[in-house]
């Protein structure tokens, strides 16, 4: 084949007008980097998301309680007091959980050392750190000994360490709730903020019976947290405990509702994906103007060339060879354009993660489509121009001034 | 003679359409040219020349009769066919040189071989644009762009450029219109030497001190051809050369 002679021609064609060529690109550098950049922001802050849903436990299922129907206003879930101690403990129980915990919220002033401090109290059992994913940076956590107990007991989080011990090791020294002396027996691993920008180090863990019985007199937990064996079980443990809690509440409705993070990940992750979409329509648009830009300089570079194109004809080019020369032209600008497109947009947003702290990736699959879609639209932008060039007549051709 | 005609046109005709009138540029031209001739083909403006001149470069198909190109029939040749037949047996000169700019001569002598059907190495191209340049006297400028070249020395590219894939005919169309008289008698001399090496040459002119250069004269005109004649006086370049230089010299001595 001549197509090796016609990239050569292509590209003797491109240097000769430098300036030229690198505009033309620009729209495709712009289009392309566009792309690029835009997809490596958005699919960064989706592994943002899925890394800080995955380190709450991925295998992690919520049970929430029911809806609060009063005179026709329902109140939304967790509304009304339906889940108990003994429906966690049954939950226990089940096939393939290996941990539950009973939880109960509730705000309050804590106090210690002279000072004090609103914080979450929270109620779980011992094993809320394994099922969170959560370190316990000094001391012990809890034990079942202290659930049954009723144990004055706490593990507190390092924002609250910080604000009520400063310079001090917590653990063995006492904090105050409601007037109550409990112990710090441990003291949490910082966790950060969670995707809702709440500073989840700023919490104080007590033993659920202790709060249930001596902080707050509720006789019902807000949530279950339940760990299944596996992401894949999660399903199966899930239904699980639907039925479970059916029978056991002998309610039609169903009172409380079961949710996995998964589920919760893919809310969250579903909003970046709409961004990332718009984004991307925006930066596919300026893709099509950087093809229109290509189309354009082809047709005024066939005009001019229109005299070289009658040489080659009269000796002895195919109007083939002359289609595929400037089809080849365009495909060349194009394909350059897209990968100085590539760098570019991966630079910018290597730059963005470095001076924002945003995480980005770029995703190979991303490209792939960038290279194969500036290809794509060279060969469609070209094609037009290269088509109207291969049948101009020889001899018109050579007359043209 | 035995030899079979590079060129046998018989009964060509060619009518143009264009808008309303119908113009009838080639009326009925029968004619044979055999290996190493070298033909004028004379006539005014408007008398065909050009027409017929791209019938037997085969850019053009006459509207009726045949052609015959190397025992070839071009006139019933689709478009693709006759590209490969421009490629392979005829060698174009032209009038303003057609070279391509910004392209150096070397380059511009290789460019035909790029299309030929069978592939050429890079480096037989390049061995075989050397011989072609060397042919004509421009070894040396191999590397020289056309708008570093000399009227004369651009004709001498496109005339190698014009033998690179060796074709059985050199065409001409007034390879000396844009050149001074000394110049031009070069170029003839260039032409001359090639038709003693054996290549047919056929060269479109309306100057008839050019066309005395060549062995045979075919007038046209309205279509027709009027005279086919050999020259008679046939003018040598190299002694046309001295006569002018021995002329200048007398007018420097006189002034």
């Amino acid at each position: 084949m001549r197509i090796f002679a016609s990239i050569r021609i292509a590209g003797r064609a491109l240097r000769r007008n430098k300036m030229r060529s690198l505009l033309t690109m620009l729209g495709i550098i712009i289009g392309v980097g566009a792309v690029i950049g835009a997809v490596s922001l958005t699919s960064g802050a989706t592994k943002q998301v899925e890394d800080q849903v995955s380190s709450l436990g991925e295998s992690v299922v919520t049970v929430f309680s029911g809806n609060f129907t009063s005179g026709g206003m329902r109140g939304g879930w967790g509304s009304a007091p339906t889940l108990t101690v003994p429906d966690a403990e049954a939950i226990a129980g089940l096939k393939n959980v290996v941990a539950i915990s009973p939880e109960v919220r509730d705000r309050e002033q804590v106090l210690a050392n002279g000072l004090n401090w609103n914080t979450q109290v929270l109620g779980e059992s011992p094993d809320y750190p394994q099922i969170r994913n959560w370190t316990i940076a000094s001391g012990s956590m809890f034990s079942d000994v202290d659930v049954r107990s009723l144990a004055k007991s706490a593990v507190i989080g390092k924002t609250v360490a910080d604000e009520l011990f400063p310079n001090e090791n917590p653990v063995g020294q006492t904090v105050r709730i409601r007037n109550l002396p409990f112990l710090v027996v441990g003291l949490l691993g910082s966790k950060g903020f969670n995707l809702f920008g709440q500073d989840q180090d700023d919490v104080v863990i007590v033993p659920y019976s202790s709060h249930m019985h001596r902080i707050t007199t509720r006789t019902f937990v807000n949530d279950i947290l339940v760990e299944a064996a596996s992401d894949q079980a999660i399903d199966g443990v899930q239904q699980d405990i639907t039925d479970l809690l059916l029978t056991r509440h002998h309610s039609k409705e169903q009172d409380f509702t079961v949710r996995n993070q998964l589920e919760l990940m893919q809310a969250v992750t579903a909003t970046s994906r709409t961004m990332g979409f718009l984004l991307a329509g925006v930066a596919a648009v300026s893709l099509v103007v950087g093809g229109i830009g290509i189309m354009n300089i082809m047709l005024v570079s066939v005009t001019e060339r229109t005299r070289e194109i009658g040489i080659r004809m009269a000796v002895g080019a195919r109007a083939a060879d002359i289609l595929v020369q400037f089809l080849i032209e365009a495909v060349t600008l194009s394909a350059i354009g897209g990968v100085i497109g590539i760098g570019g947009g991966m630079t910018f947003s290597w730059l963005i993660a470095r001076f924002q702290h945003l995480p980005t990736v770029t995703p190979v699959a991303w490209i792939v489509i960038a290279v194969v879609s500036s290809a794509f639209i060279g060969i469609v932008s070209g094609f037009y121009p290269a088509w109207k060039a291969s049948k101009l007549d020889p001899i018109d051709a050579l007359r043209y001034e | 003679m035995q030899t079979n005609p590079v060129i046998k046109l018989d009964e060509i005709h060619k009518v143009y359409h264009t808008g309303e009138v119908d113009v009838h540029a080639v009326r009925g031209i029968s004619l044979d040219i055999f290996p190493g001739e070298f033909v004028a083909i004379m006539g005014s403006s408007g008398s065909g020349k050009s027409t017929l001149m791209n019938m037997i470069g085969a850019l053009d198909r006459p509207t009726s009769g045949h052609y015959w190109l190397d025992g070839i029939d071009v006139s019933t040749l689709g478009r693709d066919a006759l590209a490969d037949v421009r490629n392979e047996k005829i060698g174009f000169v032209f009038q303003g040189f057609n070279l391509l700019s910004r392209t150096n001569a070397r380059e511009n002598v290789e460019m035909p071989m790029l299309y030929n059907r069978q592939h050429i190495p890079a480096h037989e191209q390049h061995t075989r644009a050397m011989q072609a340049l060397e042919l004509v006297g421009l070894g040396q400028r191999a590397d020289h762009h056309p708008n570093q070249l000399s009227g004369g020395q651009q004709q001498r590219v496109a005339i190698a450029r014009a033998l690179v894939n060796r074709p059985a005919l050199l065409l001409a169309d007034e390879p000396t219109g844009n050149l001074d008289s000394q110049t031009s008698i070069e170029i003839m001399g260039v032409f001359q030497k090639l038709n003693q090496q054996g290549i047919t040459l056929v060269m479109v002119t309306h100057e008839l001190d050019v066309a005395r250069f060549t062995k045979r004269m075919v007038i046209l005109r309205d279509g027709k051809i009027v005279t086919d004649e050999a020259v008679q006086n046939r003018s040598v370049a190299e002694d046309e050369l001295q006569r002018l230089r021995q002329e200048q010299q007398a007018i420097k001595l006189a002034s």
